[in-house]
């Protein structure tokens, strides 16, 4: 097998604390909704605690602190550009101010009225 | 003929083809999800309002899920590590309790689906359920995945571990990559659906 006795034992106590740091921040998600700040800042608290959640799984758990294959970290860096190209596409839409602009029909309908 | 690379690190990339390949899997997955969140934002901006996740959706369900969710990570990174320090019988373990987690998490799904429908919150009543219910939906169509693959490996795929044990880990390896994204969609999907 690849990788010592010792090193698996290492990986074992990093697992433990990310499991650890995952279960606060799980509930911080949930405390901090209820803090009245406004959407925004709301979404924008959301958005980091996830986001620090989901490097601590990235990094740990699928190993990717260790990580040193340039083809595999390549590949990732790449997706990830290509993913904030994709999140941009809805900024840009707000930004471009060409024709009418119309909310989407059905946005505020209340539940059970099924069209 | 022997399948090469499965084990042993290309010279070229630097890792095996397994740990390559469901890399570049995951990456398509990430371009699938992150189509659907910049959908979701699109449908956001767009209305004119949004309810309030808690309103809809019942918090304390999605955050029990989380904890689920995250779980069944922890047990199945320690199944790997078992395989890694040779022992079968922890492996045995810590798959088995994933795989449970993952039909904890299912059912805990069903419940909230059959909630949904019972009182008439189809995909189509809000634009907030239509997004509400493809992603998740599409979320739990990977977990079924996942039950499926590591349901296999915690049972018959188990028996290669005494004839080729490194390539089993590989596959548990690789098994785990896929399981650790479908709870990373779920620590992004829990804020965006529930709470935001």
């Amino acid at each position: 097998m690849s990788g010592s006795h010792d090193d698996t034992q290492h990986h074992i106590s990093a697992y433990r604390k990310v499991a650890g740091a995952l279960a606060v921040l799980t509930v911080v998600t949930v405390l901090a909704s209820y803090i009245e700040v406004g959407v925004a800042l709301g979404i924008v608290l959301a958005l980091i605690i996830a986001t620090t959640k989901g490097s601590l799984v990235a990094s740990v758990f699928m190993h990717l602190k260790d990580e040193k294959s340039l083809w595999l970290t390549g590949t990732l860096i790449l997706t990830v550009v290509f993913w904030f190209v994709l999140m941009l596409i809805p900024i840009m839409g707000r930004m471009d101010h060409v024709g009418t602009y119309k909310p989407l029909p059905n946005a505020n309908a209340v539940a059970h009225e099924a069209h | 003929m022997e399948i090469p690379y499965t084990v042993a690190e290309r010279p070229d990339t630097g890792v095996n083809n397994v740990k390559l390949g469901i890399w570049l899997f995951l990456a398509s997955e990430v371009m699938l999800f992150g189509g659907l969140f910049s959908t979701y934002v699109i449908l956001r901006l767009g209305g004119t309002d949004w309810p309030l996740g808690s309103d809809i959706l019942s918090v304390p369900i999605g955050t029990f899920n989380t904890a689920v969710l995250i779980g069944s990570s922890v047990t199945m990174v320690m199944a790997h590590a078992s395989l890694k320090m040779n022992q079968f019988d922890q492996f045995k373990k810590y798959m088995g309790l994933t795989v449970l987690l993952a039909l904890v998490f299912l059912t805990v799904k069903s419940y909230e689906y059959f909630d949904k429908i019972s009182h008439g919150d189809l995909p189509s009543a809000t634009t907030f359920l239509a997004i509400y219910w493809t992603m998740t939906a599409l979320h739990g169509l990977h977990i079924i995945g996942g039950v499926v693959v590591n349901g296999y490996f915690w049972g018959p795929g188990s028996k290669m571990f005494h004839s080729r044990p490194e390539m089993f880990a590989n596959r548990v390896e690789a098994a785990g990559l896929y399981w650790h994204f479908v709870d990373l969609v779920w620590i992004f999907l829990f804020p965006v659906l529930y709470l935001l």
